[in-house]
């Protein structure tokens, strides 16, 4: 009882390839938030899903039926569109009961389900109001509880917090997942905003050049990325790649310059290294000892961003403390714990898996 | 600043003077038409026209003496039926285009715009040959038929509907509406402003139409109004004009009710909040 997406590939007639053979299981009743950079095909594949697009190749199926070639209608399924899509000439009340009578419920279901969706949302104030006497927020609650409404079990939701300014996204972030957690529906939710997949998915799939890059909770997509641009997608601000040298089978010379002892052996001799700000050391030095220069610090509060160059031009943040002082052009040296991930030269990880490191 | 400040000001009396002559050459033959109809048909042939003598009696006479009420009659049925075969054939026919897809599609919308570059005084003879062999002469149905649907018409709305936001359709896609129920609930809806538009121009179009009915008509039975009016001046040897310029106000009345209540519906914005 799932949604089971096999091999499935999308080209257009002048042969541009969008998605390569995507594979993917999506459990009933979980978040899935698929998340790329704009136009690797992540609404391509929602849509296809959804079957507004044709497929070109592989096998779609909803709770064991292949629907590879069943109308949208017939997938049972909802949409929350990125532009909203409300109909202009209907209030509110009917704006959500669209779906509902056009499916021919009956009269007093259709006025339950509506009243329940409009009062989870928070909008039974406004029900007769029209689409065009609302704000952006509140035409984002109407999509939603036209999704509410329905009694389909899968939700497909298309960037449908883009249009909201920061603090509004936050908030609707929550309500979302708030409501996904109560309805127990599948959601299927797209994305470019690495936190928003982060913060609200059970599952994440990153998709990147037409191919799935990686599949897995946030943990693991940001603990254990399986390739050097999901560990780049994900994290404020991104992680640092430095190029890097085998010294010994257990210890490594990053970008030229410091080392850094690891728990695993390696076998490459030339390596990348991705260190995360947070495990970048910056201490102040002499103009000797220093491999680095401050180019400019950002205080965020609690802590603070410095971005700084090695002396051989590789720029690289680091977080440090919001007391430690830094100022611009300060000679500095940077080296690293050795919580680190390794890169072969095709940005494949080969980092050893940590628990395994520890239960051997 | 002064300079400038004059020059603009010199510039507004210029614009202004040549906007109220123009209002003034538009306006008063006009006027003139509305204030003699008021007038006794001596006063006007003495061309006597500060008489005081106003009155309604030209409009008495014009419902009482002539079959004026008849050709209004005529021409309202005439008009209201063609302007809701315009909006129903044309519509359907703009959603086809737009929405539908089918072998052809492009070859099909030329030729439909070839069809407006043919003036329809061209086809006026085959066109009453095939009127006269159906047996439709004299008889709504000869002024109703050849014009139940309009190119331009359809080329408006298609223009018109897309516009429409792609993703209504695929809302209701999902929703499982059929195309019929998307054509009535989603496309005409959203497009109604236009709609409204096709609809007073294909109902003035109608009443305003005079060579094709005067053709086709021969009694009063089914004349309309424009040819009727005609009728009212050659009828009689003695030509009663204060009566003739009461029919002509009689008639460009529903003119100016349908540009007076379109106006209301021309207002812009009543499609926002759809999308974003």
């Amino acid at each position: 009882m799932s949604t089971l997406l096999t091999n499935v590939c999308k080209q257009y007639d002048q042969g541009k390839t969008v998605l390569k053979n995507v594979t993917a299981e999506i459990e009933t009743g979980e978040f899935f938030v698929i998340v790329g950079p704009s136009g690797c095909g992540k609404s391509t594949l929602l849509r296809m899903i959804a079957g507004l697009t044709q497929i070109s190749d592989g096998e779609i199926s909803i709770d064991g039926q292949v629907v590879n070639n069943l109308p949208p209608k017939d997938r049972n399924l909802t949409m929350v569109f990125q532009s909203y899509a409300l109909f202009p000439f209907l209030s509110v009340w009917d704006n959500v009961a669209f779906g509902l009578k056009a499916r021919k419920h009956d009269q007093s279901e259709v006025e339950e389900r509506v009243n329940n969706a409009l009062k989870m949302v928070n909008l039974e104030d406004l029900k007769d109001r029209k689409p065009r006497e609302l704000s952006g927020g509140q035409r984002q609650r109407v999509a939603l509880a036209r999704a509410v409404a329905s009694d389909a079990k899968i939700c497909l939701m298309d960037e449908p917090l883009s249009n909201l300014d920061a603090q509004l996204r936050i908030k609707m972030r929550q309500e979302i997942y708030a409501l996904q957690r109560k309805l127990g529906i599948t959601l299927i939710y797209v994305t470019h905003d690495q936190v928003e997949a982060m913060t609200m998915a059970d599952h994440i799939m990153v998709l990147h050049d037409s191919k799935v890059q990686q599949i897995g909770t946030p943990a693991e997509i940001y603990k254990t990325p399986a390739n050097e641009f999901v560990a780049g997608f994900f994290g404020v601000p991104p992680i640092n790649i430095l190029y890097a040298t085998k010294i010994s089978d257990k210890a490594i010379r990053v970008n030229n310059d410091f080392q850094v002892d690891l728990d695993q052996t390696v076998t490459e001799k030339e390596l990348k290294v991705g260190i995360r700000p947070n495990e970048l050391i910056v201490e102040k030095a002499d103009e000797l000892s220093a491999n680095a220069t401050v180019q400019n610090v950002e205080f965020l509060g609690d802590e603070k961003i410095v971005y700084a160059t090695f002396s051989n031009g590789n720029e690289v943040s680091a977080i440090v403390p919001s007391d430690a002082h830094f100022d611009m052009f300060e000679n500095i040296k940077i080296t690293s714990t050795n919580n680190v991930l390794l890169f072969n030269q095709d940005g494949i990880n080969v980092t050893a898996n940590r628990e395994d490191l520890i239960n051997a | 600043m002064a300079n400038i400040d004059e020059r603009n000001v010199l510039k507004n009396i210029f614009s202004y003077f040549l906007l109220i002559l123009l209002a003034v050459v538009i306006l008063v033959p006009f006027f003139i038409g509305i204030w003699t109809s008021f007038l006794p048909t001596a006063d006007i042939l003495k061309g006597n026209y500060f008489s005081t003598n106003i009155s309604l009696t030209n409009y008495i006479d014009a419902f009482t003496n002539t079959p004026i009420l008849r050709y209004l009659g005529n021409t309202i049925v005439v008009a209201t039926i063609t302007m809701f075969a315009h909006l129903l054939f044309c519509s359907m026919s703009a959603y086809a285009f737009v929405f539908l897809d089918f072998k052809y599609k492009k070859f099909f919308f030329a030729l439909f715009m070839i069809t407006m570059m043919l003036p329809s005084e061209a086809a006026i003879i085959p066109n009453f040959q095939t009127v006269k062999a159906l047996g439709l002469l004299d008889h709504y149905s000869a002024m109703i038929v050849p014009s139940l649907t309009s190119a331009f018409g359809t080329f408006m709305l298609r223009q018109s509907f897309m516009q429409t936001p792609k993703e209504l359709k695929e809302a209701a896609d999902i929703e499982g509406l059929n195309h019929f129920q998307i054509f009535w609930k989603v496309v005409l809806p959203y497009n109604r402003i236009s709609l409204i538009t096709l609809g007073a121009y294909s109902f003035l179009g109608a009443w305003n139409s005079y060579l094709w009915p005067i053709l086709v008509t021969f009694s009063n039975n089914s004349r309309v109004i424009q040819n009727g009016l005609k009728q009212l001046q050659s009828e009689e040897t003695f030509n009663n004009w204060g009566m003739i310029q009461a029919s002509a106000a009689i008639i460009v009345i529903p003119t100016i009710l349908v540009l007076f209540i379109g106006q209301h519906y021309f207002k812009s914005g009543l499609n926002e909040g759809a999308v974003k």
